[in-house]
């Protein structure tokens, strides 16, 4: 009897109909398709598809062949946007790897070596310093020379020069919309939509356009990392603005601050610790490009790791990977000290620049005594390579051995996860009728977001299907809804547990926070390593990244639950389990939810990578277009992804909006 | 001999809404509260007409959410008034350009805040030589200001401090500092103790008396806490739902309450300390044996030994050593114990 009531209520009624309507169908279209005779069940009919594909090829084409401003044509100005980013690269790159030369090719003549690798080594030692303490000066010291001993300079000093281009432009970009949209309401206004996509497009859906306005080459590798790294950036200098206190700008306004002098001396200032936190951001978002913007032309380590990944070479990327992580770890922790940083020293006015400045001088007088010696000395310019060590061959013995003690347990894992619970998973998100599919969709939309929400979902899913990509967006359903489930039923219980307990929360968090350190792409090594390619590496590889949202939210929900209602609880006699599932879970639900909404998010971006396991979703279709520089295919298959992530973010985001109001909080 | 008047505001007008312009165009200017509250508009600041002298120390006094900041702003142009008019030394302050603005700041104002407002990234010496900074002021020389100014304030010693290692008081007087480097006429000091502790405070405030009587600035002083305003006022304007509802010297207020609102701020206060003989004083001097003379402007707290422990009454003098009352012990109880006086 309970039961049946429980059933019955109006909202689980409505879910469950569509629930047991969407697994029939699924169930039996393939058999309905036969009977009938009628193939445009199961699949969109050719004839109806949208050329849009081609259409925007076209369009493309034309742009960069033919469109003109008048003053100028688009290619231009594609050219003029190349050569600032290209310029200033090409100098930092031969700075850090090549030395500078005239001349092409045989005819080049040296003019100035490259800087010393102990050179950079002192430089990045005494910036260490000065931030902070020597401690992190020996971490950030060992790391690069790790990157040095174990022959990973000349690919790290690669990605480094990208770095060291993309962060700046980066940051010099999110500052200024920054300062735009809290200088103009209507700005603001503008850009918030924009920045609320750009976090739910994943980053592959404008790779293929950037390709092909730029060409493959570190340009374009450059604009998408920093297309990809701006957001944060813009939004936290906007909000550092508008938090600077009122009586802070006036104090400013009665000193009689021109509108520039507010900006420079007081407004930016003020804001520095903040805006170093964003500073921090788009580094770590750099860094997790360095491998996806290696398929459009990045040099260094990304590529190296995504070459052996392509040949298979465990050992290889294994070293690439390590790179990477202990480049992120130096960069990472070098400026969230600089982000900490408080001059507690007090400023000696009076002394000289060189009295003043001790570090600086001694660091130049380095930097430029090496780079004379070096001139000489050819081991003290560039790490002697008879003097590095490699783990290749070991990482790749291990591997074997790995493989040939455990292989049956590894298989049998692998085997059970794929019988019980992906591959039904994915017959049940295959078979949906598309029809069916968009109805759903739109259905649960609207049940959720109101007519709006639903009409618009309902458009997108057609959109998808009428390019002829619902299988394959629908096996990207599949594998991020896995990985989802997955990445939940691990992250959310360990985020309630580290949110009702101090200790376990410190060893969760460092954990997570070494998580999400790690560039994206580093997972997938050893999985493949152990699991080779296919549903399950990918699944493994989406759930590792997308972990730390789930785990995060959920220990945050628990830990703001307010004190009151757990005394009340207590009150009550609650017993310890019984407060944790009718006090704080219900109370947690909207920031469960944000958290699952995040894990999502990730999981999406990290579709591309599903590609180079050899998954046949979204991700393979970018990945083809990328490779046959298709920009047509590219963009819609991009905008498909984009659309399942919007879709998931607008639904998920109105259940929490409703939980939220259900729990009269704000 | 009366000063002139430095700072002139009139029918002053701070409405936020959608539109306020209009809506105030809509009732010709003049809105009543029920018209503000009717058509959904805030008035934070409703006709407020004040003139300040110049060398006067004129306090703002009234609730939380009274208007007060509201007014300063307008005054100083930190906001535009809705409408009305207001004259700084005889030029009309509202039609400045942003230009003319930003020069009458670097020399003729400067203002203290209630939170300090100092800028985190500097230190001591550079939060008071900022204004200077700004005005384009060579290092040499404006450091030179500033440690005179820090040395007057009392932080010397401190010059290389960052805010965060000062106490609030400290930091206060560093807002002091800074606002008086550029040695402006006007100044402007928005709750600037209130955020103190009540010792403090009250050292600051001594501290203020100690300054102004060096520096004879033109001061419009905002507070919300009655003893201080009494304490510090040569006048005092009361406001109370954005409309200024008495202006009157610290004795008069007590003595004439406008209102009941007035009445109520001034029951508290120890009258003793406020109140003149000659305000007191039974007028007109009759034939008779008195004790002694004493000057009508001395407070009734400092006589109150002498008066008592005479039997006989005092004569009261006015400022040309006139007799034009006379004082008993009776009526200084009156004030004492805040009996009604008529
Ligand atoms: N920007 C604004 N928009 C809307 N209303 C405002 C704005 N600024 C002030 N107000 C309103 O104007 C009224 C007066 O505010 P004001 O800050 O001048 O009060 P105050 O007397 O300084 O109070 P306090 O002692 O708390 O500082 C308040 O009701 C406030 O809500
Ligand atoms: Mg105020």
């Amino acid at each position: 009897m309970r039961v049946v009531r429980y059933i019955t209520q109006p909202t689980r009624m409505f879910w469950l109909g569509l629930l047991l309507i969407t697994w029939v169908l699924s169930s039996y279209s393939f058999s309905l398709y036969k009977a009938l005779g009628a193939r445009w069940i199961i699949k969109f009919p050719k004839k109806w598809e949208m050329p849009l594909a081609d259409t925007i090829s076209e369009a493309m084409k034309w742009l960069v062949e033919d469109a003109s401003f008048g003053l100028f044509t688009f290619r231009e100005f594609t050219r003029f946007i190349s050569s600032i980013i290209e310029w200033p690269y090409q100098v930092v790159r031969s700075s850090l790897i090549e030395g500078f030369s005239t001349g092409q090719g045989q005819q080049a003549v040296e003019i100035a070596p490259a800087l010393s690798w102990i050179a950079i080594i002192v430089v990045l030692v005494a910036l260490a310093r000065y931030a902070k303490d020597w401690r992190l000066a020996s971490l950030v010291g060992l790391c690069f020379l790790y990157l040095a001993v174990f022959g990973q300079w000349e690919s790290a000093m690669i990605t480094l020069a990208s770095i060291l281009i993309a962060v700046p432009l980066g940051v010099a970009g999110g500052l200024t919309l920054g300062i735009l949209s809290y200088r103009s309401a209507l700005v603001e206004r503008l850009l918030r939509p924009i920045l609320d996509l750009m976090q739910t497009v994943p980053v592959f859906a404008y790779l293929v356009p950037i390709l092909f306005l730029f060409g493959f080459g570190p340009v374009s590798a450059l604009v998408a990392t920093m297309i990809y790294a701006m957001p944060p950036m813009v939004r936290v200098s906007t909000v550092a603005l508008q938090t600077v206190p009122a009586e802070v700008i006036e104090a400013g306004t009665m000193a009689g601050c021109t509108q520039h002098q507010m900006l420079w001396k007081v407004l930016i200032p003020t804001t520095m610790p903040t805006l170093m936190v964003g500073v921090n951001q788009v580094i770590m978002l750099s860094l997790n490009m360095v491998i996806i913007a290696s398929m459009i032309g990045a040099g260094g380590l990304g590529y190296d790791v995504l070459t052996s990944l392509r040949r298979l070479d465990i050992g290889g990327g294994v070293e690439a990977g390590m790179a990477i992580v202990v480049m992120a770890i130096a960069l990472d922790r070098l400026s969230q000290a600089f982000a900490k940083k408080t001059q507690d020293d007090l400023p000696k006015s009076g002394l000289s620049f060189v009295r003043r400045h001790p570090w600086l001088m001694t660091v130049g007088m380095i930097v430029v005594g090496l780079w004379l010696v070096g001139l000489l000395v050819p081991s003290l310019q560039s790490y002697p390579e008879g003097a590095t060590l490699t783990t290749s061959t070991f990482w790749t013995e291990t591997m074997k051995w790995i493989n040939v003690n455990f292989f049956d347990i590894f298989e049998a894992i692998k085997t059970f996860f794929l019988t019980y619970l992906m591959i039904p998973i994915k017959r049940f998100f295959v078979g949906i009728p598309w029809v069916w599919g968009i109805i759903a969709i739109s259905l649960a939309a609207w049940r959720v977001g109101g007519w709006k929400l639903g009409l618009m979902a309902g458009f997108m899913a057609l959109f998808i299907a009428s390019n002829g990509l619902w299988g394959k967006a629908m096996i990207t359903v599949y594998l991020c809804g896995v990985s989802v489930l997955i990445a939940s039923v691990i992250g959310i219980p360990l985020g309630v547990w580290a949110g009702q307990n101090e200790r376990v929360n410190t060893v969760v968090g460092a954990f997570i926070d070494t998580l999400q350190t790690l560039p994206s792409f580093v997972y997938l090594i050893p999985v493949i390593m152990l699991f080779r390619v296919g549903d399950f590496s990918a699944m493994i590889a989406v759930v590792l990244y997308a972990l730390a949202p789930a785990v995060r939210y959920a220990a945050h929900g628990i830990r703001e639950v307010p004190s009151q209602m757990i005394e009340a609880g207590k009150v009550s006699g609650c017993t310890s389990w019984q407060m944790l599932w009718r006090i704080k879970l219900p109370m947690a639900t909207p920031s469960l939810l944000l958290g699952l909404n995040q894990t999502i998010m990730l999981a999406l971006s990290m579709l591309v990578i599903t590609a180079l396991v050899g998954t046949r979703d979204l991700g393979q279709e970018v990945y083809i277009a990328l490779t046959k520089a298709n920009t047509g295919r590219g963009v819609i298959a991009g905008l498909s992804v984009a659309f399942i992530a919007i879709i998931a973010d607008r639904i998920i985001s109105a259940m929490a909006q409703a939980s939220r109001e259900r729990l009269g909080l704000k | 001999m009366q000063r002139p008047v430095k700072l002139d505001c009139r029918g002053v007008w701070k409405v936020y809404g959608p539109n306020p312009a209009e809506f105030m165009q809509a009732y010709d200017g003049a809105p009543s509260d029920s018209d503000l509250t009717h058509a959904g508009m805030i008035g934070a600041v409703r006709d407020a007409n004040v003139q300040i002298r110049d060398g006067e120390i004129f306090v703002i006094m009234g609730l939380s959410g009274s208007g007060k900041s509201t007014l300063v702003r307008c005054l100083s142009r930190l906001i535009d008034a809705t409408a009305g008019q207001i004259n700084f030394e005889d030029n009309d302050l509202l039609a400045m350009s942003e230009k003319e603005l930003i020069d009458l700041r670097r020399t003729k104002m400067g203002m203290v805040f209630q939170q300090f407002a100092l800028l985190p990234h500097l230190t001591v010496l550079q939060n008071t030589a900022f204004p200077l900074d700004v005005q384009g002021v060579d290092r040499k020389t404006r450091e030179v200001r500033a440690r005179e100014m820090v040395e007057l304030v009392g932080l010397q010693g401190r010059e290389d401090y960052f805010p965060r290692q000062l106490s609030g008081g400290q930091q206060q007087r560093v807002g002091i500092a800074r606002s008086l480097v550029t040695e402006p006429d006007l100044w402007f000091l928005d709750e600037p103790f209130s955020a103190l502790d009540p010792l403090i405070r009250r050292e600051m405030q001594d501290e203020f008396l100690r300054l102004q009587a060096l520096l004879h600035k033109t001061i419009v002083f905002i507070t919300h806490d009655f003893d201080e305003a009494i304490r510090l006022a040569d006048r005092i304007a009361v406001m109370k739902d954005g409309r200024i509802v008495q202006t009157a010297t610290p004795e008069e207020l007590i003595l004439n309450p406008a209102d009941e609102y007035v009445e109520e701020f001034t029951r508290h206060i120890p009258r003793a300390k406020v109140m003149r003989l000659i305000s007191v004083m039974t007028k007109g001097v009759p034939e008779g044996d008195y004790a002694g003379d004493l000057d009508g402007d001395l407070s009734v707290e400092t006589a109150v030994d002498q008066i008592e422990a005479a039997d006989k009454p005092f004569r009261v003098l006015d400022e040309a050593g006139k007799p034009v009352g006379t004082i008993n012990a009776q009526t200084v109880i009156d004030v004492l114990i805040g009996r009604r006086l008529t």
